[in-house]
């Protein structure tokens, strides 16, 4: 990697203060920018970590859902009690992302700021209707994600917290590419009463809402349901793993899987 | 007493410990005082030529100590690497060979092919000024595939290498194979790919050089398979320096797989390049380098055909391959999609006639050459996959059909078509040992049981033979070797009864640190921890041909054995002297030297001491010391064989298949430690594995740019991708030729692995009229088979 000023404020203000830096980072869990800088494809100035600043850290029971720190591991929201409580699909997507190497560094913060496309949280945020504060506001989970490592975060703007709300049933499913063990297509299914929310994940430049999954599931959740339907295969992504119309497959099979598991 | 740590006890490997715990001492862990760092400038494209090199930048960046080119390397007439093995053509031509620089000259023929070498005081400093040097190209026409190569219009990778062929090889008998397929009831055909895989050793590579201004003395600290090879070939024919000038050191080095077998032009840069600064260098390969630069294996595409008469007896096999060599010959390219392939296509069938073609291309990607199995992994997915075929053609089950065309026990030593000669097998008995393993008779039951889920089953059975332990050397020669290919041994007793063993062969995960161990143990009745081995320094042990091939017991550990029969002849003269006996009379077990019919007995260890204090030997008949050496060329190659069964689901929701019981059965001869045994296998079976179901070296077809360069899209196997396995072996064919009755087991899992997995594969998806699917065997090619054949399925 090339060289760079490492910073590691205690404060959130003096962190915000910091990332003012021209082509200043903010270094999370570092499981993207790490390997990044080691292949030499990115050079910023300074290197601000988020892993001193306890005001990013935490998971709280908040309007009968959860309020998850920004830089929580993935490992602590998989292990913990309150999320197998409250929000137990939320904690067995933790549990699968990545491996055990990962799941110790990964922050929940980093990854929906980065915004992979395969990664398995911008499911969640989208599909358990969350909110996303940040140090300016508070931004809907339905409009965070933009495009292919896109979101609505201004410069600068660093996420404080992820709100989850507590659905009546839910479930991930998600068939992982054999080699890098990203999503190649993650379902996450969420029930809230009579409405239901199918947000896909890995299969396309950014998470999307399945609608037409969702009107059929609130009509009769079970995986018959979803019989027949599919999701268009255009514009889906493409690669040696998997092309287009297997993803497209693959988004069916997953969410039934998902309403299964759901039960 | 049998010694608890003698041959035949599952001793826990003794070089574990320190691997474990992080103490072993890896060419990156050398450290020299003044040492600088190598960065390698590499080409980014397939194929271009140089029009210039500008690094007055480079050299002008901190820390810089030099930026070195290959007009450098030619102003002080640095060679091209050598091939160490010459192939002649049909019409009896030498194959093509052009040179390979370490440094590329006027043009770069792969992706990663080496332009300049940046040395700074720190590896940073040395990628920083590596990107400062300015290479101008001109991008050219790459050839990214082996077919493309032949493809008529095709760019030249080298200019005396026209169609960008460089050898067009055969074996066999054409005319006895063209008449009996004109007789054949039936014919079994298949094109299959066998394709390129990386080899991805845990431990990149990595070369240190220095030189010694005082002795001139040069010394390459290298992660090597075989250090006297590297040290003949890269002083004798790229650096010029005399062997007694040139020490090379192959230390701990973690895995190779055949990849650290060759010469790598990096060996020679920091070698020379030391010289040249004046200071020790040292490069290691990241893992991008690795993917790129280390020799890749495999990649045959194929054409073969089975004669078969009326009741599915084998008549004849043709076969014709085409092989990708690379942009240029790694060390040993030619003899693998050769005499290590086409030698091996008889399997373990009693086929009477076979003929193979096999045409090899220059293509601008990495060059290839041995990998685990190499050559023979190629032989037996081929044949055994063609057996399949041929099975279904005449209608008869898949064991049957094979047991029918076994060589019978009773038939050996047994002469095949295609030059080899097996010593010994039972083929039947190892098929016989399988079937119960995996409840043959209840596969029917399971796989109606897996359908009622929703799955598919699939049973698959691969049988092998490989020829190990490379042969005497004027066989290897008269088939175009340039190396001798026996081994050494020196064994050395201390005066105080311990051992040091020198032995030419190269453990990079073996265990040879054990078995050798217990070898010695046994034979002198000590205990193990009395006994050392060492290898892998050109400046302690004889000349030695390094570890490749499953060769190391087999002719290491004979070559042993010869050095501790003239161990025990000395010991003996001396027993005799100071027991006032005759030689003669003197008996010899497990280290003690007793005369016959007496009480009168030395252990091994007074008679070390008495070698070493010669206070009254007769010193015209009996010579102090007690520590000889020997050389071991064999007779013949070794033949492991096996059978190996895989029993696999696959979703067809999803088209991801799971391994659900894999079943290997081996001969290996004699067996010295079950436990090493054991993990060789469960390795080689999940490199086997990952083959047909993982690992695919992708190259852009057109512009030569490697597609899989990292871990993110080239898929390894890993540990819950596999089934625990059952390994059985069987000692009842032990070797005939060599002291220890051992066969070789380092490779077996890798060669039978693929295909058992592949046919099983096919097997399960057999209902979609499927009969070939080239690997691997990826979730997406599945589903896509199963999607294709259900609407033709529904509309039956």
């Amino acid at each position: 990697m090339y060289a760079f000023t490492y910073q590691r404020p205690t404060s959130l203000a003096d962190a915000a203060t910091a990332i003012q830096a021209d082509e200043a980072k903010l270094l999370g869990g570092g499981q993207t920018l790490l390997p990044t800088l080691k292949q030499r494809l990115a050079r910023p100035t300074d290197l601000i970590d988020l892993g001193a600043i306890p005001d990013l850290k935490g998971i709280r029971e908040a309007d009968g859902g959860l309020e998850i720190g920004a830089f929580t591991r993935h490992a602590e929201v998989a292990h913990s009690d309150l999320v197998k409580r409250v929000i137990p699909a939320l904690a067995s997507l933790a549990e699968g992302i990545g491996d055990r190497q990962v799941r110790n560094m990964g922050t929940m913060g980093g990854s929906i700021a980065n915004a992979d496309p395969s990664a398995d949280y911008p499911s969640a945020v989208v599909a358990l209707k969350a909110t996303v504060t940040t140090d300016r506001r508070t931004i809907a989970g339905d409009d965070f994600f933009t495009g292919m490592f896109e979101t609505a975060l201004e410069p600068g703007e660093i996420v404080k917290a992820v709100r989850f709300s507590r659905p009546d049933k839910a479930a991930y499913a998600k068939f992982r590419n054999p080699a890098s063990r990203y999503a190649i297509v993650g379902v996450f299914v969420a029930r809230f009463g009579a409405e239901v929310r199918v947000a896909v994940t890995g299969a396309a430049g950014s998470v999307f809402r399945a609608t037409a999954f969702e009107t059929a599931l609130a009509a009769d959740f079970r995986a018959e349901a979803l019989n027949g339907l599919s999701v268009k295969a255009d514009g889906l992504n493409a690669d040696i793993h998997a092309s287009a119309d297997y993803r497209a497959h693959l988004v069916t099979v997953m969410a039934k899987r998902a309403v299964e598991a759901a039960g | 007493m049998a010694n608890p740590n003698g041959i035949g006890a599952s001793v826990r490997r003794r070089e574990d410990q320190r691997f474990l715990t992080g103490r072993g001492n890896y060419t990156d862990d050398f450290k020299r005082l003044n040492m600088t760092h190598a960065v390698h400038v590499r080409s980014p494209y397939a194929h271009a030529r140089i029009l210039g090199i500008d690094f007055a930048d480079a050299a002008a960046m901190p820390g810089v100590v030099a930026v070195l080119t290959g007009a450098d390397m030619e102003a002080d007439k640095v060679g091209s690497l050598p091939c160490g093995w010459q192939i002649h053509s049909k019409d009896g031509s030498p194959m093509k060979e052009p040179p390979h620089y370490p440094l590329a000259r006027d043009r770069v023929r792969y992706v990663g092919d080496a332009v300049a070498v940046v040395i700074a005081e720190t590896r940073e400093q040395a990628r920083d000024a590596a990107e400062m040097v300015v290479v101008d190209y001109e991008e050219l026409p790459a050839v990214g595939s082996s077919t493309r190569a032949i493809d008529g219009g095709a760019p030249l990778v080298h200019d005396d290498a026209p169609d960008n062929v460089c050898f067009d090889w055969h074996l066999g008998d054409k005319a006895a194979v063209d008449a009996a397929f004109a007789n054949a009831a039936h014919v079994a055909r298949i094109d299959l790919v066998n394709q390129r895989l990386v080899p991805n050793a845990m431990e990149p590579r990595a070369a240190m050089g220095e030189y010694d201004q005082s002795s001139g003395e040069y010394t390459l600290t290298t992660t090597s398979q075989n250090p006297h090879v590297t040290r003949l070939l890269m002083g004798a024919f790229v650096l010029g320096i005399p062997e007694h000038k040139l020490r090379v050191m192959a230390p701990d080095v973690g895995g190779g797989f055949g990849s650290k077998i060759f010469h790598y032009g990096e060996e020679a840069v920091v070698t020379w390049a030391a010289r040249r600064v004046g200071r020790p260098v040292k490069w290691t390969a990241d893992r991008s380098e690795s993917f790129l630069t280390d020799a890749h294996g495999r990649d045959h595409v194929s054409h073969a055909e089975l004669a078969m008469d009326a009741d599915g007896n084998f008549l004849a096999l043709r076969v014709s391959t085409l092989a990708n060599l690379g942009a240029y010959l790694s060390t040993f390219a030619p003899s693998i999609p050769t005499y290590l392939y086409a030698t091996l296509l008889a399997g373990q069938y009693k086929t009477p006639a076979i003929y193979a073609e096999v045409k090899a291309v220059f293509t601008n990607t990495s060059p290839v050459d041995a990998y685990r199995g190499a050559g023979r992994p190629e032989a037996c997915y081929l044949i055994e996959r063609l057996v399949d075929v041929a099975a279904g053609v005449v209608g008869m089950d898949k064991t049957e059909i094979r047991r029918r065309n076994f060589v019978p026990k009773e038939a050996m030593p047994y002469q095949t078509p295609v030059a080899l000669q097996y010593d010994t097998g039972d083929f039947a008995k190892n098929l016989d040992i399988a079937l119960p393993l995996v409840d043959y008779p209840g596969f029917q039951r399971r796989r109606a049981e897996s359908k009622a889920r929703g799955k598919l089953r699939g049973i698959g059975f691969a049988t092998y033979i490989e020829a190990c332990g490379i042969a005497p050397s004027n066989v290897a020669g008269a088939l175009g070797a340039r190396a001798g290919l026996y081994e050494c041994a020196e064994v050395r007793f201390h005066p105080t009864g311990s051992v040091t063993v020198f032995t030419g062969s190269h453990s990079h995960g073996q265990g040879h640190e054990t078995t050798f161990a217990q070898i010695v143990a046994e034979r002198f009745g000590i205990p193990i921890e009395n006994v050392e081995i060492v290898h892998g320094d050109t400046n302690k042990i004889p000349f030695g041909m390094g570890t490749y091939g499953s060769r190391s017991l087999a002719v290491g550990g004979s070559a042993l054995v010869k050095a501790m029969d003239k161990v025990e002849r000395k010991a003996r003269k001396i027993a005799a002297h100071m027991l006032e006996a005759a030689e003669t009379d003197i008996e010899v077990k497990d280290g003690r030297f007793t005369v016959a019919g007496t009480d009168k007995s030395l252990g091994i260890g007074d008679i070390a001491l008495q070698a070493y204090v010669p206070h009254n030997f007769p010193l015209d008949e009996l010579e102090p010391g007690l520590d000889e050496q020997a050389f071991y060329d064999p007779k013949n190659f070794t033949y492991p064989n096996g059978c190996h069964v895989c029993e696999l689901e696959i979703d067809p929701d999803t088209g991801v298949t799971t391994i659900v019981n894999f079943a290997a059965v081996d001969d290996f001869g004699n067996v010295i430690n079950p436990l090493i045994v054991e993990g060789q296998v469960h390795g080689g079976l999940v490199q086997g594995i990952g083959q047909a179901l993982y690992e695919n070296c992708v190259y852009d077809e057109e512009s030569g740019q490697l597609v899989t360069g990292s871990y993110m899209d080239y898929c390894m196997p890993r540990a819950d991708d596999v089934p625990s396995f059952t390994v059985r072996y069987h000692e009842d064919q032990p070797c005939t030729h060599n002291p220890l009755g051992v066969k070789g087991c380092g490779e077996a899992g890798t060669i039978g692995a693929a295909a058992a997995v592949m046919n099983a594969v096919v097997d399960a998806l057999s209902d979609y009229g499927v009969t070939h699917m080239d690997m691997p065997a990826t979730p997406e090619k599945v589903w896509r088979v199963i999607r294709d054949a259900t609407p033709a399925m529904a509309a039956e």
